[in-house]
């Protein structure tokens, strides 16, 4: 039954649907508003649903792309529109569904101009990220993977704060230099390989210094997007002006183009050259964990010191991705996804007394435990989340990319491992400086609770973490056979690598 | 029963927390105290029954994760070991919930409290009865967590709210080399279940890795890891800090986790780990210089703190000092045994002196004290049995197992278990002088505050004082009712397979067959150390000021807790802050931003500045850029196809 019926292109293109009534039909005045809030909400819980669809259709045991869907485009060069999902991507798209209603409905009163401008954006947003995950073509990939810039940099040009055009720009400027060098390295494979599908690319093996060169092509715009130090500067600018729905969204979904990236082409393409460039990698994802921990320690903003905290943990993501083993690369995917989870919503705890007392210096605070209980709530589990406790998924995440790289290099398990002394140590001091003590100031004392919306948005998320926490082996199922496919290749390409070294030195 | 003793604790915690607003204080009490008297009550029925029957038994509960070899279920593991601590930690955590019924009735938090105590109990029995080193891990971070919960409970307090956030600092150094051990057994023995792992120790045990260019046995680097873990959890030296501090929560947390069940988790960990451990020697000599230096080291700080819980809490410092040295010296039995001693009177000494807190109007700084004993006497004979017990005075709970352990160090007779033996002499005199200082400052003397204070002075509810019976009853007779099983002939056929100790340790079985100084020793020091109190305190009440003008370097020393907290924050604290701002303003904004984006942006705003000029709008500037480009093209194609 479900065979017949485009899916994933209905679930990526039903939010545009969504977006052009809003467009159409909403005029910018408060009913418009108010009727743009609800179409965006029901579509793209709509979406989430249909989505829910692929997830419990889809098949674990099967080793390939599922739900496949394929129409020429441009035939001259055999382009075509393909989409389909495996073990990594679902997990993505899943989390792009998800995420995309809860930012709706945590900006139901935090948005006050243009309101069906930004709700169409985030319908946009939403086809794009959802595109770019789906995609097997690898123009198609690209054009949804550049894009999500633009409704995402008026987002933050529209809505955002006080340098929200200094932050655009930059923010704008980082991406695109990246994915310049990444569209001219497409445009190479395209004319060696004769073909842009992503699966027939990777069965085609570069010559070692073409790898090298296309690896860091690549690279560069991955990098950039994950963020890796040392081009992560963009993000806490772009996190600081951002909107909360914004916000969210960037650092549970947009940071995670990069490191599905990595895993989508990165390393089954260019295996030598990942290979070559992995201790590279661990280097610059180690200063990343160790150095943004300690300047997320001295932040006075709110939001940088979680941004910043977002760089290193993303550290572990690209760390878990280049150990090669079953368990890193199984952890990094992990902790992508309970990294999307933990900092929205720890961004979304942020936009709550953002949103009372409109300051996010964190010295403003002090005392709010006393006047929201509840909040107090989640906030400290997001916060335990965020340092990883046992029974929540960062734990899971983190320890599994733990144990990979300790099977490859100890050492740099032991740096990693120091990320989470650091991590505990600026999250409970922020938690500290905000929660904790007296409420004396008249505007704390005199915050409103959370209002019954704003529990609706915490509690799924919450619920997700602690679920992801106590057993993860549904989803750990899910990218199973994918990461085999990926250790197959690395493996033979390592082994490959011995047996040369091997050979040259017998000569 | 298994399942009902460890998950009634977190249905109690789940049903406090959540809706105990709505259930209302006393429901909520009750509640959480009656589940956690049946599960009390189920532990010591499963224990009989298991020692009688020795049959051990894993209860899957259901998968965790699992990602190619890397598998964890879910589940209970229940041997005689588990058991042991399940009685410890059911019966102190139902006895401390019943004195709290008393002790938080100023409280307007109730429910919160219980709640966290009761999910303190589960993550604590859910450490003790993991089959595997992550569930061990998950409960040995629940357990953090309610410790900082709890030391945080009073979050008005900035003292508290510091305490408690240090707490999980220090702790979480721990963590760090704790999970760094779980992960290189899992890549060394591709399993993460002890009797997989246990059965492989023999045949790897010279396997070693080479890190940094050093080649180091990989045993010895996991077991080193492992106990990085338990100095943190069990406070010992170096990772000792936020233990004294921990004292800013309420009293029954500081009975519960800081003396009787948390802060023996380490030592827990490492009896659970001894037939790995039995491989390490290195590692086990270091945890018993480690084990013996932090017995002393706390002690001499314990002589001179005037709050009345810190000096408790530098003596469970210090007696967990010798839990672990005799772990060190293989004599794993005796550690156990004063694992569970210690846990009835250092409970009970808590208990009591928060109920001498409690009666004093919440002051703690023994200094303010002095004479009350005629009002609160049940309180002051119930502290007298604590301190007999902790002191090793004859017959009490502590003389049975301290006595082993100096025994078992002096019997191991190697140099570390010499080491260990003069320092624990030593520290069992500090030990007796300090508990009698506590008293006799307490209750003896004159009263040194004001006459409000001293006419509020009363004696405890009963509802505080039937939960310090219990626990006098377990200091006056614990060391006698379990030392056949825990430590005497039988005890490898008591403790099963939970507890192994290699043939080539000898230590433990030795300790029965002792010179008759050794065995006396430790008993004369102690009496040594009560006179000396009574000499000091009672008989010539000046000569504390005058010894310590005299020491004055020494007694700084020991009053600033060897300034072990100085030297942190200046290690670690401030320059965490400096390096973190320096990479800040200097690589962030100073070197990153100002070459990368800004520096782009500023680069072409000065080629489009300069660019400008050329574009004049006067036809001779363009005839004459036309003209160049002439020459130049024309130069050009000349030079190249030589013309």
């Amino acid at each position: 039954m479900l065979s017949n019926i485009p899916i994933l292109s209905s679930i990526t293109f039903l939010p545009l649907f969504g977006a052009l009534i809003i467009l159409l039909t909403c005029s910018d005045d408060e009913q418009g508003g108010k009727n743009s809030k609800f179409v965006a909400l029901w579509t793209s819980l709509i979406t989430f649903i249909l989505s829910l669809f692929v997830l419990f259709n889809f098949d674990n045991d099967l080793n390939n792309f599922q739900f496949i869907e394929k129409a020429s485009w441009i035939p001259l060069s055999n382009v075509s529109y393909h989409m389909g999902v495996d073990g990594i991507s679902l997990p993505f798209v899943i989390l792009s569904t998800f995420l995309i209603p809860v930012c709706i409905l945590a900006s139901f009163q935090s948005i006050k101009k243009q309101v069906p401008l930004f709700m169409s954006l985030f319908l946009i947003l939403e086809v794009l990220m959802v595109g770019t995950f789906c995609a097997m073509d690898i123009l198609v990939f690209y054009i949804f993977f550049e894009a999500v810039l633009i409704p995402m940099f008026l987002i933050i040009g529209i809505w955002g704060g006080v340098r929200r055009v200094y932050s655009a720009f930059k923010f704008f400027l980082y991406t695109l230099l990246g994915s310049v060098l990444m569209l001219i390295a497409i445009f190479y494979i395209f004319s060696k390989t004769g073909t842009t599908e992503i699966n027939e690319i990777a069965k085609f093996s570069f010559p070692y210094d073409i790898q090298i060169l296309l690896f860091l092509a690549f690279f560069a715009s991955f990098s950039v997007k994950l963020p890796m130090w040392p081009v992560h500067t963009w993000l806490p600018d772009a996190h600081v002006e951002a909107p909360t729905s914004g916000s969210v969204i960037l650092a549970g979904v947009l940071l995670k183009m990069g490191g599905y990236g990595f895993l989508r082409f990165s390393i089954p393409m260019f295996p030598d050259a990942s290979i070559f460039f992995a201790p590279f990698i661990f280097v610059l994802s180690v200063i990343a964990i160790i150095y943004t921990s300690l300047v997320a320690l001295v932040q006075n903003d709110m939001k940088k010191m979680i941004a910043y905290s977002s760089v290193a943990h993303m550290g572990f993501v690209t760390i878990g991705a280049f150990s090669f083993t079953n368990e890193g690369l199984a952890g990094s995917v992990y902790q992508m996804v309970s990294h999307g989870l933990i900092s929205g919503a720890l961004f979304l705890c942020v936009g709550i007394v953002y949103d009372r007392l409109h300051t996010r210096e964190i010295n403003a605070y002090g005392g709010v435990a006393d006047i929201m209980p509840n909040f107090a709530v989640f906030f400290m589990f997001m916060m335990l989340a965020s340092v990883g406790l046992p029974g929540t998924s960062g734990f899971v995440g983190e320890l599994l990319v733990l144990v990979g790289i300790w099977k490859t290099y100890p050492i740099v398990a032991i740096f990693c491992a120091t990320g989470l002394i650091l991590g505990a140590i600026y999250m409970l001091w922020l938690y500290r400086r905000v929660m904790f003590g007296k409420a004396i100031k008249e505007e704390i004392v005199s915050l409103e609770k959370l209002s019954k919306r704003e529990i609706i948005i915490f509690v799924p998320i919450t619920l997700l973490i602690f679920i992801f926490g106590i057993y993860a082996t549904p989803l750990l199922d899910i990218t199973q056979l994918s990461i085999n496919n990926i250790i197959d290749i690395t493996e033979f390409h390592q082994n490959k690598n011995t047996v040369s070294q091997i050979a040259t030195l017998k000569d | 029963m298994v399942y009902f003793i460890v998950f009634l604790p977190l249905l109690g915690s789940i049903i406090a927390g959540f809706w105990g607003r709505r259930l209302g204080d006393k429901l909520s009490l009750y509640l959480t105290s009656t589940l956690l008297l049946i599960s009390m009550t189920l532990s010591w029925i499963t224990f009989w029954q298991l020692s009688s029957n020795h049959v051990d038994k894993v209860y899957p509960l259901m998968e965790w994760m699992n990602v190619g070899d890397f598998n964890v279920v879910w589940s209970l593991r229940y041997d005689m070991l588990s058991a042991v601590m399940m009685i410890v930690i059911t019966t102190v955590s139902a006895m401390v919930h019943i004195y709290s019924i008393g002790y938080m009735s100023h409280d307007n938090s109730k429910p919160r409290f219980m709640s966290y105590l009761s999910l303190f109990t589960f993550a604590m029995l859910m450490l003790v009865t993991s089959d595997n080193l992550i569930q061990l891990f998950f409960g040995w971070e629940g357990v953090g967590l309610a410790s900082y919960l709890l030391i945080g409970f009073w979050y008005h307090k900035p003292s508290a709210h510091t305490a408690a956030m240090k707490a999980f600092i220090v702790n979480r150094v721990g963590d760090f080399g704790f999970i760094l051990g779980i992960i290189a057994i899992y890549s060394v023995f591709g399993s993460l279940y002890f009797d997989e792992i246990f059965s492989d120790v023999e045949g790897l045990h010279k396997l070693s890795i080479v890190m940094l260019g050093f080649k180091i046995n990989v045993i010895e680097l996991i077991a080193i890891l492992l106990f990085i873990g338990a100095m943190g959890k069990s406070a010992q030296i170096g990772l000792h800090t936020w233990l004294p501090d921990a004292m800013e929560g309420p009293t029954p947390v500081s009975a519960l986790i800081h003396a009787a069940t948390m802060v023996t988790a380490g030592v827990f960990l490492v009896c659970r780990m001894s037939p790995l451990l039995e491989f390490a020697p290195f590692a086990l000599n270091v945890i018993t210089i480690v084990g013996a230096m932090t017995a002393i080291f706390a002690a001499t700080i314990g002589l001179t703190q005037f709050d009345i819980k810190r000096v408790i809490a530098y003596s469970t410092c210090s007696q967990l000092g010798y839990m672990f040295f005799a772990a060190g010296v293989s004599a794993y039995p005796a550690s156990m045994f004063h694992l569970t001693t210690h846990a009835f009177f250092k409970a009970l000494l808590f208990l009591g002196a928060g109920s001498v807190i409690h009666a004093m109007s919440d002051e703690q700084d023994m200094r303010k004290m002095g004479g009350i004993w005629k009002k609160i006497p049940i309180t002051y004979a119930l502290m007298w049995v604590g301190s007999l017990a902790l002191a090793g005075i004859p017959f009490f709970a502590g003389y049975y197992s301290k006595d082993l352990i100096l025994e078992a160090a002096w019997a191991a007779s190697s140099n570390s278990g010499y080491f260990a033996f003069w320092l624990g002499c030593l520290a069992a005199f500090l030990t007796a002088f300090y508990s009698w200082r506590v008293l006799l400052l307490t209750f003896h003397g004159n009263f040194n505050s004001s006459k409000e204070v001293l006419d509020h002075v009363h004696e405890s509810p009963f509802v505080m004082l039937i939960p310090l019976f219990v626990l006098a009853l377990g200091a006056i007779f614990s060391g006698w009712y379990f030392y056949n099983d825990f430590v005497g002939y039988n005890w490898k056929e008591f403790w099963g397979n939970s507890i192994f100790i290699s043939e080539k340790h000898k230590a433990f079985k030795l300790a029965h067959y002792v010179p008759l100084w050794v065995k006396y020793l430790p008993i004369f020091l102690a009496i040594l150390g009560i006179l000396c109190a009574y000499l000091f305190y009672v008989l010539n009440p000046n000569l504390p000021k005058i010894l310590s003008k005299k020491f004055y370097p020494i007694y700084n020393l020991f009053f600033n807790k060897w300034y072990f907290d100085e030297l942190y924050d200046y290690l670690f604290v401030k320059s965490f802050i400096k390096f973190g701002n320096y990479f800040w303003k200097k690589g962030d904004e100073g070197t990153i931003d100002r070459f990368g984006p800004n520096g782009i942006s500023k680069l072409v705003k000065i080629i489009s500045s300069k660019s400008i000029i050329i574009q004049s709008g006067y036809i001779y500037h363009y005839a004459f850029a036309m003209l160049i480009g002439l020459v130049v093209l024309i130069t050009w194609l000349l030079l190249d196809y030589g013309i």
